[in-house]
C-alpha cells in the first residue's frame, strides 16, 4: 500500500512539472509593450526640433488620431518607414503625426527630413531620450497611434510596413 | 607637484563624484532588467536603454519618489518583466510558491523513501 502512496506521489510531481514547462513552452516569449494598448499617455512637454514652440498632450486632444513616431537619422530602419509616414500624411487629414526625434543631432535630423520628406506635423526632440519612457519605448523606430482621448489604440515596435500601413488606416477610418 | 596633480585628477573623475555612486540608485538598476540586452541588468549595461532608464531612475529620485514608486512607473510602461524581483499577482503565484511545492513533495518523497527502507529492513 505504502509502495502505491510513492508511486502515486513521483507520478503528481512529473505531470506538475511537465505541465509547467509545457505551459512555459506556449507562452509567447517575445517581449512587447503591447498591453500598453487601451492605457492613457502620460503627460509631456516638448520643444519643437525648429524653434522654441513645445507641444504637450493637451495639444493631442484636439486632432481624433495622432500617430506619435519616435525616429532618428541614425536609425537606418526608420529610413524604410519613412514612405509609409509620407503616405499616411498626404492620403489623411484625420490624423496628424507628431515626429519625435530620439538621442538626435539637431543638423542630421534636419537632414534627415530634407532627403526624405517631412511627414510630420510637428517635429520634437527628445535629446536625452527621457521622453521615450513616458511612452514606453525600447527601441527605435516605435509608433503610437492614440485617439483624441490620448488613449492608445496601436503601438508598432519597429518600422511601419505595409500591413501596418493598411491596419493604420483602417483604425482612423 | 606631479603626484598632486594626479591625486586631483582622479578625484575630479572619480565614480563617487558620479550620481551612480548612490547605493540606492545601484540597488534600483540592479533590479531593473535591461530589456535590449542579453541577460543584463541596467546596472551593468551602457545600452541605449539603459542609460535612459538611468537618467529617468535620478530624476525620480531627486523628485523624492520612493523606490517602489519607480518601480511601479516603470512596469506601467514596460511590465512586469522590467523588474527582476516581481511582486506577487494571479500571473506569476507559481514563480513565488514553487519552490515550496517542490520542499513539501520533495520532503514527502523523502518520507516514504525512508519509511519504505525501514520497512524492508524490518521484513
Amino acid at each position: 500500500m505504502n509502495i502505491n502512496f510513492f508511486k502515486v506521489f513521483i507520478f503528481i510531481f512529473v505531470i506538475f512539472f511537465l505541465s509547467i514547462f509545457w505551459l512555459g513552452l506556449k507562452k509567447d516569449r517575445n517581449y512587447s509593450t503591447k498591453n500598453l494598448i487601451g492605457s492613457k499617455i502620460s503627460s509631456f512637454q516638448l520643444t519643437s526640433i525648429y524653434n522654441s514652440d513645445s507641444i504637450s498632450e493637451e495639444d493631442l486632444k484636439n486632432n481624433q488620431f495622432t500617430l506619435v513616431n519616435f525616429f532618428a537619422s541614425w536609425c537606418s530602419p526608420c529610413r524604410l518607414e519613412h514612405k509609409y509616414l509620407i503616405k499616411l500624411a498626404s492620403e489623411n487629414k484625420k490624423f496628424k503625426i507628431l515626429g519625435i526625434n530620439f538621442k538626435d543631432k539637431k543638423n542630421n535630423a534636419l537632414s534627415f527630413l530634407n532627403e526624405l520628406g517631412d511627414p510630420y506635423n510637428f517635429v520634437a526632440k527628445d535629446t536625452d531620450g527621457k521622453t521615450s519612457i513616458l511612452f514606453g519605448i525600447y527601441g527605435i523606430p516605435e509608433s503610437i497611434l492614440i485617439d483624441k482621448d490620448l488613449i492608445i489604440r496601436k503601438k508598432i515596435i519597429g518600422p511601419i510596413d505595409f500591413k501596418q500601413y493598411k491596419e493604420i488606416l483602417n483604425l482612423i477610418q | 607637484m606631479l603626484r598632486k596633480i594626479i591625486i586631483i585628477f582622479f578625484i575630479l573623475f572619480s565614480p563617487l563624484q558620479s550620481n551612480e555612486a548612490n547605493p540606492e540608485l545601484i540597488e534600483i538598476y540592479k533590479n531593473l532588467r535591461c530589456l535590449v540586452c542579453q541577460g543584463q541588468s541596467v546596472a551593468e549595461s551602457n545600452s541605449d536603454f539603459a542609460s535612459t532608464i538611468k537618467l529617468v531612475v535620478q530624476d525620480q529620485i531627486k523628485e523624492g519618489k520612493t523606490k517602489e514608486e519607480i518601480y511601479d512607473f516603470l512596469i506601467s510602461k514596460y511590465g512586469e518583466w522590467i523588474v527582476y524581483q516581481p511582486t506577487l499577482s494571479k500571473s506569476n503565484f507559481l514563480l513565488w510558491f514553487l519552490p515550496y511545492v517542490v520542499l513539501v513533495f520533495g520532503g514527502f518523497i523523502v518520507f516514504f523513501i525512508v519509511r519504505k527502507s525501514k520497512h524492508n529492513k524490518a521484513n
